[in-house]
């Protein structure tokens, strides 16, 4: 589970294009939308091709995301029960 | 009657305002330079980093051109020959090969060029006065035409103006703001020459 | 100066000519369907034009024209319009689309999918004796097309123009629509309580403005565009770029809201636009005017739809007859509008058409009827 959520803070830098954060800089259990990292409405939609690409998982409701995308510690949880990529 | 006082040109190996070099590019590629600059400027804006390279473009060249402008009736009227087609690039290369089929909404929503005046109206707030025009060259007589209009029916009370060129690496940028009074001249050779 | 919108041509799915279409429209004909696109893609509502049919159509205006498809559906809007009128020294194109000839990715061809080529083909093709102006602004492209015409003719840089607007439907839109979680499973409900999203669709429709006063005659009467300043892809949640728009076109028209008799909106039916329109209409003041979304009948055509959707609210205006909102059942925004139930006949003088596009665009134009 730590390398996953190590792993999913990278990709999520890469993805989302945060320049100037680390990894380290991203805590397991703090808010990724709002105040937290403040993510906007197209970044909750990349972080669904994400789960798509890189873990095989499809959301049959885009509206789950916002419960998913909470934070690292529900997207790790919610990944490592889904995927169907390794 | 109407007159430019401030220009801007972004080339590959330099930055110049009303003719004067601001920044000088040795090696550095197209994000590194623009990186470059945004830091010289002391530029707070996270969302730059999310921006496709045409807009990253276009938001230096207004960030230069309005740095400290009070106004926020400046309508923006931009244009290039090639649209968003270098992200067009990108969006197709996601979509091509059905194994990997994977498009990107990140990617997808730069694929208009007149994403670039949705980012500089965001940044500067201007709710104002807007178009998008794509043509072979810079058009010198229709953008003055287009501009002397807006000011002269008070539809806008400044009109920035620019080319803005990014395609596979090769760029550049000209921007010029019209005003009510000013130094240089609004006319056609003087377009010209700014934007030559 | 006065300028006005006179003779106009539709090339769409349900059918070839402006009057087909707006007959279509009245009698409620939908052109959305199931469509497959491609195998990543499956099949999604949309609205196409059938090729046979359009094929056939084009042979019989010309037999040896060897373009792109988008080209042949910008010839066949433009031909009957440029037959009535003429081409003269000082008359220009203007011409909208958002993507252009973007199929032409698919084979890596880079310099057929410039809009410069497009442009360049459609004015050589027609003899124009100047260079086109070619907008570009996403989807109010084919609403800012008329008034650039109207704004250029008032200037005395050109006489008369021919705006001719088409986009295609295409995996490249499709695509991007998805990733954006935007597109409906169903036929779209623009202002419903159970809209879901989009439809996309493909069209091509011209217009010949001119000073001139007809008979016939639309007039122009004002027309802004102001950006939202707020979101690159969703709409100011107060309608504030689409307010000022509509309060600006009816300060060049020199008319109040109360005289608006009818709107002819944007309404894509995904919930942030809709929502947003209503919100605009409210502050606006045109509330109580009867009011529909055309994408109910051919989806939503972007760079073609200010342009196509204008035409049929001018329709409208002549026949003094409204037109049903397609696809719309109950109330779904917060604040109420007056959505058109069923076609009805009453007399019509002043329309409000208005757009609103990504990036945070906005356009409002005021139609008068001659």
């Amino acid at each position: 589970m730590e390398a996953l959520k190590q792993e999913l803070k990278e990709r999520i830098i890469e993805v989302l294009n945060l320049e100037d954060i680390t990894p380290a800089d991203i805590q397991d259990t703090e808010a990724l939308f709002g105040d937290g990292l403040g993510l906007d409405s197209i970044d909750a939609l990349e972080l669904i091709v994400l789960l798509d690409k890189e873990y095989g998982i499809k959301l049959a409701d885009p509206k789950q995301g916002k419960e998913i995308f909470q934070s690292v510690e529900t997207m790790a949880q919610f990944i490592a029960e889904n995927r169907t990529k390794l | 009657m109407y007159a430019i006082n401030k220009f801007i040109n972004i080339q590959k190996d330099a930055i110049f305002e009303n003719g004067i070099c601001l920044f000088k590019n040795e090696e550095d590629g197209f994000s590194a330079f623009m990186k470059r600059v945004y830091k010289e400027r002391g530029i707070n804006y996270p969302k730059f980093y999310k921006m496709d390279d045409l807009c990253k473009l276009a938001f230096i060249a207004a960030e230069l051109l309005l740095g400290d402008e009070e106004e926020k009736d400046i309508a923006l009227l931009l244009s290039n020959r090639e649209a968003s087609l270098d992200t067009d690039l990108k969006h197709q290369q996601t979509i091509q090969d059905a194994a990997a089929y994977f498009p990107s909404p990140a990617v997808f929503v730069y694929t208009l060029p007149n994403i670039t005046i949705g980012e500089i109206s965001i940044r500067h707030a201007l709710k104002s006065e807007s178009a998008f025009f794509i043509a072979e060259r810079f058009p010198a007589e229709r953008m003055q035409q287009y501009a002397q209009y807006l000011l002269k029916t008070k539809k806008a009370v400044k009109v920035l103006c620019g080319w803005v060129h990014f395609l596979n690496g090769e760029y550049r940028a000209d921007f010029y703001l019209v005003e009510t009074h000013g130094n240089i001249a609004h006319t056609i050779e003087n377009i010209n020459e700014i934007t030559k | 100066m006065e300028v006005y919108i006179h003779d106009t041509h539709i090339i769409s799915p349900l059918g070839f000519g402006t009057s087909e279409n707006f007959e279509a429209v009245v009698s409620g004909r939908t052109a959305l369907a199931p469509v497959f696109i491609n195998n990543s893609i499956g099949s999604v509502y949309a609205a196409s034009i059938n090729d046979t049919v359009f094929d056939r159509y084009f042979e019989d205006l010309d037999a040896t024209f060897k373009g792109s498809r988008i080209e042949k559906l910008m010839i066949a809007a433009l031909k009957p319009v440029i037959s009535k009128n003429k081409i003269k020294e000082n008359t220009v194109l203007v011409l909208s689309t958002t993507k252009g000839n973007i199929k032409a990715l698919e084979k890596n061809n880079l310099e057929s999918a410039l809009i410069t080529e497009l442009a360049l083909h459609i004015n050589n093709y027609f003899g124009f004796k100047t260079e086109p102006i070619v907008v570009s602004n996403a989807c109010v492209s084919g609403v800012m097309a008329l008034s650039v015409a109207k704004r250029f003719i008032e200037t005395g840089g050109f006489s008369d123009a021919y705006v001719v607007a088409a986009d295609e439907l295409t995996p490249f839109v499709i695509s991007g629509f998805q990733s954006f979680q935007a597109m409906s499973g169903e036929p779209c409900r623009p202002y419903d309580m159970n809209r879901s999203g989009v439809n996309l669709g493909e069209a091509a429709a011209a217009a010949y403005v001119s000073p001139e006063k007809r008979p016939d005659a639309v007039l122009m009467a004002g027309e802004a565009h102001i950006n939202d300043a707020n979101h690159i892809s969703g709409p100011s949640r107060t309608g504030e770029g689409l307010l000022l728009s509509i309060e600006k076109a009816f300060k060049e028209a020199a008319i109040s809201a109360d005289e608006i008799d009818y709107i002819s909106a944007h309404g894509t039916a995904t919930l942030f636009n809709d929502e947003m329109e209503a919100i605009a209409f409210h502050r606006a003041g045109v509330q109580q005017a009867p009011l529909n979304s055309f994408k109910g009948y051919f989806g939503h055509t972007l760079g073609a739809s200010g342009l196509l959707e204008t035409i049929l609210a001018a329709e409208s205006l002549k026949n003094n007859t409204l037109v049903a909102s397609l696809g719309y059942e109950s109330p779904g925004t917060t604040q109420p509008l007056n959505i058109i139930a069923k076609p009805e006949k009453t007399p019509l003088k002043t329309v409000l058409k208005t757009a609103s596009g990504f990036g945070g665009s906005n356009s409002a134009l005021v139609l008068i009827k001659n």
